[in-house]
């Protein structure tokens, strides 16, 4: 228990996804003009990474790894599937990006209206799929530690890109010169929210 | 034929300046020169590509599941590519660790897709790939450049500041090691962004 919590906080701020890894960039950048839509992106994230990621583990644990096929019979202890793995991730990502989207519209018509449009920005967002990656190198051992590390890094996601529209709807009231507007400030200050991340990067859990 | 389809992307509306896409891969793989050339290549070429087949397949993928469609053209194309680094560079597809994976969710080849091989024919498609790719390629490189040298005090691995400057040897200089950490590839980016933005807002004033 207490490694799962380790590996939950861990993910959240150590191994943050965008300051450590800038996993998810294009998305943060864009959609993080206010806090409103901002916190739908980053909900819909933490959602979504915290089904697929387990989801993928199933997959590779019992179909792609080298020897994982042995479950249906001796003779299957030898394939090694994994140079498929890209294909399989991204396909689950997105059937299953494509299945809650059609959930949520038939059953939630009001959390359609203020998630939907994220929705289909999630299938490529490469928070998502790094991940699945990340959880297949590190090789996470149970199923428990992979939903952890997925829901730990989609809030470590969620708190990123909150923190950084909050900033960015303070800025419209400051005078930044004008070539820098816009992008290249919000570039600037995620690497100094970056720098502040550093601070954590030393602790051992 | 028409040549702003090259030359376009490389300066003017470059990928990652200008449109901000593949942000992601843009800023990990910049540590060294050498992984972040070797990224720069892959890219273009999955892009190219990804462009020509989906710009050949236009009139026959049915519009409601054309992302997946595109996706499975990048991620065929994308094991391609890591099969071949694993095969041919080892170290540095380890160097580059996921973010090969991470090629199939870079923002350029899906939104290069969308928004010009859909709609044009192949070869236009694959030189506005390749034009794409070149222009995040040259991005890669120009921010691998000053991290490496600046960190490290290399170029792709061949030691460019005189040894007897450093501290240890008995002279005054030290790496600045914060150009190693993830931040500074940002703030690297965003000086970048400023430099495109005011040059090319004296362009447009004359």
């Amino acid at each position: 228990m207490q490694d799962l919590i380790s590996l939950f906080v861990k993910s959240i701020f150590v191994d943050n996804m965008i300051f450590a890894y800038f996993l998810g960039m294009c998305s943060f950048l864009a959609v993080s003009k206010n806090v409103k839509t901002a916190v739908g992106l980053g909900a819909a994230v933490i959602f979504v990474l915290g089904i697929t990621v387990p989801l993928n583990y199933m997959l590779n644990e019992y179909v792609l790894k080298p020897g994982a096929l042995v479950w249906m019979g001796e003779e299957y202890a030898n394939i090694d599937l994994s140079f498929l793995s890209f294909i399989i991730f991204i396909a689950v990502i997105a059937a299953f990006v494509q299945l809650v989207e059609m959930v949520v519209e038939k059953f939630a018509p009001a959390l359609y209206s203020q998630l939907g449009i994220f929705l289909p920005l999630i299938a490529v967002n490469c928070a998502i799929m790094g991940g699945s990656l990340f959880m297949q190198q590190r090789g996470y051992e149970t199923l428990a530690e992979a939903t952890t590390f997925g829901l730990g890094s989609g809030i470590g996601w969620f708190l990123a890109i909150v923190s950084l529209a909050a900033i960015r709807e303070k800025l419209a009231y400051s005078n930044v010169p004008e070539p820098l507007k816009g992008l290249g400030i919000a570039f600037i200050i995620v690497g100094l929210m970056g720098i502040a991340f550093m601070g954590f990067m030393g602790i051992q859990l | 034929m028409d040549k702003n389809i090259i030359t376009n992307p490389i300066l003017k509306n470059n990928p990652v300046t200008v449109l901000v896409l593949g942000i992601c891969s843009a800023l990990a793989v910049t540590v060294k020169l050498e992984p972040a050339c070797v990224m720069a290549i892959s890219v273009t070429a999955v892009t190219g590509f990804a462009s020509l087949i989906a710009s050949l397949l236009r009139n026959t993928i049915p519009n409601r599941i054309r992302i997946i469609v595109q996706l499975v053209i990048v991620a065929l194309l994308v094991i391609l590519v890591d099969q071949i680094l694993k095969a041919f560079a080892y170290d540095v597809s380890k160097q580059l660790s996921v973010y090969v994976g991470l090629i199939i969710t870079n923002c350029i080849i899906m939104g290069r897709i969308e928004a010009f091989a859909l709609g044009n024919k192949p070869i236009p498609s694959l030189l506005d790939g390749l034009a794409n790719g070149a222009g995040y390629g040259l991005i890669l490189i120009a921010i691998a450049f000053i991290r490496e040298l600046f960190g490290s005090g290399t170029l792709f691995g061949c030691q460019i500041i005189p040894a007897s400057w450093y501290a240890a040897e008995g002279g005054w200089y030290f790496n600045n090691g914060l150009f190693i950490m993830p931040p500074m590839a940002l703030i690297i980016t965003g000086c970048f962004i400023w430099l495109q933005r005011s040059f090319q807002k004296e362009d447009s004033k004359k």
